[in-house]
């Protein structure tokens, strides 16, 4: 088992923002999670990654608890669990290719490290994590060079060159047209397979959750609203989980509906 | 419920603060101007304008004699040599410094929720006050010290700037690394990194450019305090003004006044230039 909370419960300044959460993911599956802004997602995905102490419940993560850990053994633990968080934390004037070497610091000792930060050692190895993205030929740009895209792709194929055991996705694709979005997502899924490695991954595109991943997990308000295969989710449990009273006029979420777009409007 | 808008407009919580504030500098700056009996009127007198012109008037034209040029090159290369060599040395040591100084690479900051580090707690008071006592004694003060200890000569000048340079660096490197954005650094600490790793990748990146500029600001500033050194007897431009001043020979303190004008000059173009090619 890769993931097993057990009324995992967590309050930012005394306001709940996850209930006590009960779920299990088994090593391998790839779960999306779904729900309205402010339902816990990143939350989630951050106790999930240990940046975050549950308050109550426990967390099991790659089959021990880290909060039970030495500090010592969690980073360890932490090398195996590779994040990717929904603003790229990368600094501006670094270049992609140190960026997505950054990926491996858990794995690299001290000296292999500090070598690297002034001669890059594995130029292979993080041109292929880039070229999984189409990013390959971007190798000696400096980040504060690439769009918000862009930039969402360096950390993803940072979190790729880690080769991480399990893979957090905290809204990857946002900053990505829909092609792209849907590419990026394929190649998470892929390296997921080929490393069977377990991805959770909160999405707003809830076409995109239901067209790519097996199982789907519906968070509101830090409770779990439904968790099932992606052909079991209705419409009706769509908009149960993004119904929202406070705005007006209330608009119901068309979930698979593709816009229709009037082919000679945008000519004139 | 809320009352309607338009009654009650939105008050800027912050503007009470400001005001007081701005109220509080110019109260203070008053007393500050009458204890120091600062005087612009004495400045502008004509007496003190003539005498003022009368002795600056001495210094031109700068003089050419060839012996004295000689004497003032390898003074210059003296004082460039005393200051970069005091400013390698308080840079190894206000590096290290600075990192066990610094909050922004304490546990507490990098990993959330986790239990503070006694080590960090033990190291970083020490070290700080450490920078403190080792700036808060003006570098000529060092120099007569040293002088004493190692006798006439830039040697003397040397560690008087090391020593209070690593204050200063120590202090303000340890201040750059935590007014940057820490969460390049906190990201890699979560994906496993060691903090010292974290640091070299996450960190310094963005904290490089400010370092640089402000390293060799202090190296400019390094020129100049040699040459007050040089008046205690540490050789190098400042022992030569003084026999200048001493001997009254306005041309040769203007020819040192015009070497020091071109390696300012010098300063402000290398950190130009290393900037453009480093950040």
């Amino acid at each position: 088992m890769t993931i097993r909370l057990a009324g995992a419960g967590f309050r930012h300044g005394g306001i709940p923002a996850l209930g006590a959460l009960a779920m299990t993911v088994a090593r391998g599956e790839q779960v999306a999670v779904i729900g309205p802004s402010g339902a816990g997602k990143t939350t989630l995905l951050r106790l999930l990654a240990t940046a975050l102490r549950p308050d109550s419940g426990s967390v099991e993560v790659l089959g021990c608890d880290p909060w039970r850990l030495s500090p010592r053994a969690r980073q360890q633990l932490r090398a195996r669990i590779g994040l990717i968080q929904q603003a790229p934390p990368l600094p501006p004037r670094q270049r992609v290719v140190t960026a997505v070497g950054g990926g491996r610091l858990g794995q690299w000792s001290l000296a292999r490290s500090l070598v690297n930060l002034v001669y890059p050692l594995d130029l292979q190895g993080v041109r292929q994590s880039l070229e999984r993205l189409d990013m390959g030929d971007r190798l000696f740009d400096r980040c504060d060079q690439l769009s918000g895209g862009q930039l969402q792709r360096v950390a993803i194929a940072r979190t790729l060159y880690q080769h991480p055991d399990l893979l957090l996705a905290d809204e990857p694709v946002s900053a990505m047209d829909p092609v792209l979005a849907g590419h990026t997502l394929s190649v998470l899924i892929a390296q997921g397979r080929a490393k069977g490695a377990t991805l959770v991954a909160s999405l707003h595109a809830v076409d995109l959750a239901l067209e790519y991943f097996p199982r789907i997990v519906g968070l509101r308000d830090g409770a779990m609203m439904f968790d099932c295969p992606a052909h079991q989710v209705t419409s009706d449990n769509l908009d149960a989980l993004y119904a929202n009273d406070q705005l007006y006029p209330a608009v119901p979420h068309p979930p698979h509906q593709s816009p229709t777009v009037d082919a000679t409007y945008g000519c004139r | 419920m809320k009352p309607p808008l338009r009654d009650n407009p939105p008050r800027d919580p912050a503007s009470r603060t400001r005001l007081s504030l701005a109220i509080v500098a110019l109260v203070l700056l008053w007393p500050a101007l009458q204890v120091s009996e600062f005087n612009l009127a004495a400045l502008l007198d004509p007496a003190n304008i003539h005498t003022m012109g009368s002795f600056l008037s001495g210094f031109w034209p700068p003089t050419g004699d060839p012996v004295f040029v000689a004497l003032l090159a390898r003074a210059t290369v003296e004082t460039l040599a005393m200051a970069t060599a005091g400013m390698t040395l308080a840079l190894a040591l206000a590096l290290p410094c600075s990192l066990v100084a610094t909050r922004a690479l304490s546990r507490a900051r990098l990993l959330p929720n986790a239990e503070p580090g006694s080590l960090g707690l033990v190291l970083r008071w020490p070290t700080r006050s450490l920078l403190i006592v080792l700036r808060s004694v003006p570098e000529i003060v060092w120099a007569l010290l040293f002088v004493r200890a190692v006798g006439l000569g830039p040697t003397a000048g040397v560690l008087a700037i090391a020593i209070t340079y690593a204050g200063m660096l120590g202090k303000v490197y340890a201040e750059i690394y935590e007014s940057v954005d820490l969460r390049p650094a906190q990201a890699l600490v979560q994906a496993g990194s060691s903090r010292p790793l974290a640091f070299c990748y996450g960190l310094l990146p963005n904290a490089l450019g400010e370092m640089l500029s402000y390293t060799i600001y202090r190296w400019e500033c390094a020129i100049r305090a040699s040459l007050i050194m040089g008046f205690v007897g540490a050789g190098g431009l400042g022992q030569q003004l003084d026999l200048s001043l001493r001997m009254f020979a306005g041309g040769e303190v203007a020819a040192i006044l015009l070497v020091f004008l071109a390696l300012v000059m010098l300063s402000d173009q290398l950190s130009a230039g290393l900037r453009r090619l480093l950040v």
